[in-house]
């Protein structure tokens, strides 16, 4: 336990490992934990950042959802009108077209019936006339009584 | 080996010295130096002979190789540092790291970029220096005796002069702080003026406050080497039991050694920081 030379040699070495440690071991240790607590907050504000974007992005698909289901709602409807208005309006087509269908028979029908009835009188008056000369046994001068059977013919 | 108790522990409390033995002097076995020159002591007499011209080989050795081991391994991890998932060397470094510089940013508020690599080196180094003494008392000086050394203490901080010589240290730049922080009038002041602030008071003043610089350099060392020394003398004296009754005693005093170790090296460094923080305040 004698104080001698050790004493002073002790402080050198105490001192050139201060520097060394000083120099080349401090300085890169805590440059690279200071890097990587930097790391790691960047990391945590990235993923709240990241967090509050999915739930804008939820917000906005919701609305977006919601959107399109008015949008096809309103097709829908649209559409259902246009057919109900479709439907109507053939019917109503329909309609009319039978309408007219019945018309025009009608009207030929009628139109037969003239005929029918013109071909009857005429028959019914040359039979007539035919019966009339036979009862008569002379030939009536049809000129002469064309106008007398016309008017007979038309009576009928 | 020696024979008797007193003659063993003796032995285990000398290191091993390598000095000047000057022309005339009588050394143990009866021959006489020719001319003045430096040897190995071989006994405790010779060592204290060679008075301030010798040094402990083994106190020195140890405490450089703890020392090279510090930085070579912290040095090893700065260089392949990843700010990335780190190892687990590096995970131990950087906890280190962390611890000091936590400890540094409470009691240390001025700026300085010495004193965290100041407070890692000197509590690194010191836990190393005292992990040593966990190795049994007889390993070391056993081998180191079949070298031909007669002394062989492997624990640097159980000798003065290192504990002494890490405290001179930091006793060197409290007053390179101080000078540098307040200048030589404002150091002056400090020392002439506290705690009396008054003129007829000044020698008083310089007495207790001179007292106060020394004593923290010398409670540094002291505590240090109190610590480790006495600790050292139980495990020889431990070592003096009965081979089977040795380890009732020798682990619990190897585990209580487990905590005073990281405290004696905790205790100086936050000791260190507290006095250059207070270099470095002004009053």
């Amino acid at each position: 336990m004698n104080i001698n030379l050790t004493l002073i040699g002790q402080s050198i070495a105490f001192a050139i490992f201060v520097w060394f440690c000083v120099k080349y071991v401090w300085p890169p240790i805590t440059a690279a934990m200071q890097a990587r607590q930097k790391k790691i907050a960047d990391g945590l504000s990235a993923a709240d950042r990241a967090s509050l974007d999915l739930e804008l992005a939820q917000e906005k698909a919701a609305q977006q959802m919601h959107q399109a289901k008015e949008d096809a709602a309103a097709l829908i409807d649209q559409a259902n009108k246009r057919a109900a208005q479709i439907v109507e309006s053939s019917k109503d087509d329909a309609r009319k077209e039978g309408e007219k269908l019945i018309e025009q028979a009608r009207a030929e029908i009628q139109q037969e019936r003239v005929q029918a009835r013109d071909a009857l009188r005429t028959e019914v008056a040359l039979l007539a006339i035919a019966g009339a000369e036979k009862i008569l046994e002379t030939s009536v001068d049809a000129k002469a009584h064309s106008e007398m059977l016309d008017k007979l013919a038309a009576q009928l | 080996m020696a024979d008797t108790p007193v003659e063993y522990i003796k032995h285990h409390l000398q290191n091993l010295t390598y000095g000047k033995l000057e022309a005339g002097y009588e050394r143990f076995d009866g021959t006489v130096v020719s001319e003045t020159g430096w040897t190995f002591a071989r006994t405790a007499q010779e060592a204290s002979d060679m008075g301030f011209m010798a040094i402990h080989v083994d106190t020195l050795g140890w405490s450089i190789a703890m020392g090279v081991l510090f930085l070579g391994l912290f040095r090893f991890v700065a260089t392949r540092v990843t700010t990335g998932v780190p190892g687990a060397l590096q995970n131990l470094v950087e906890i280190t790291v962390e611890f000091i510089e936590n400890l540094v940013k409470d009691g240390f508020h001025a700026r300085n970029p010495l004193i965290a690599p100041l407070a890692l080196t000197i509590f690194v180094w010191i836990l190393l220096m005292n992990v040593l003494k966990l190795i049994p008392v007889d390993y070391i000086p056993t081998i180191a005796h079949a070298m031909g050394l007669e002394y062989f203490k492997i624990v640097p901080t159980t000798d003065p002069n290192a504990t002494f010589g890490m405290s001179i240290g930091v006793f060197l730049l409290i007053i390179f702080y101080s000078l540098k922080v307040k200048g030589v009038t404002g150091f002056a002041k400090e020392l002439g003026m506290q705690p009396f602030n008054h003129w007829a008071l000044i020698p008083v003043n310089l007495v207790l406050e001179i007292l106060v610089l020394i004593v923290k350099p010398i409670s540094l060392a002291l505590r240090l080497f109190g610590n480790m020394y006495a600790g050292e003398v139980v495990f020889i004296l431990i070592a003096l039991l009965p081979l089977w009754a040795q380890w009732t005693l020798n682990v619990p005093w190897a585990i209580f050694h487990i905590l005073v170790i990281p405290l004696q090296a905790f205790i100086f460094t936050m000791l260190t920081i507290v006095y250059l923080a207070s270099a470095h305040e002004e009053h």
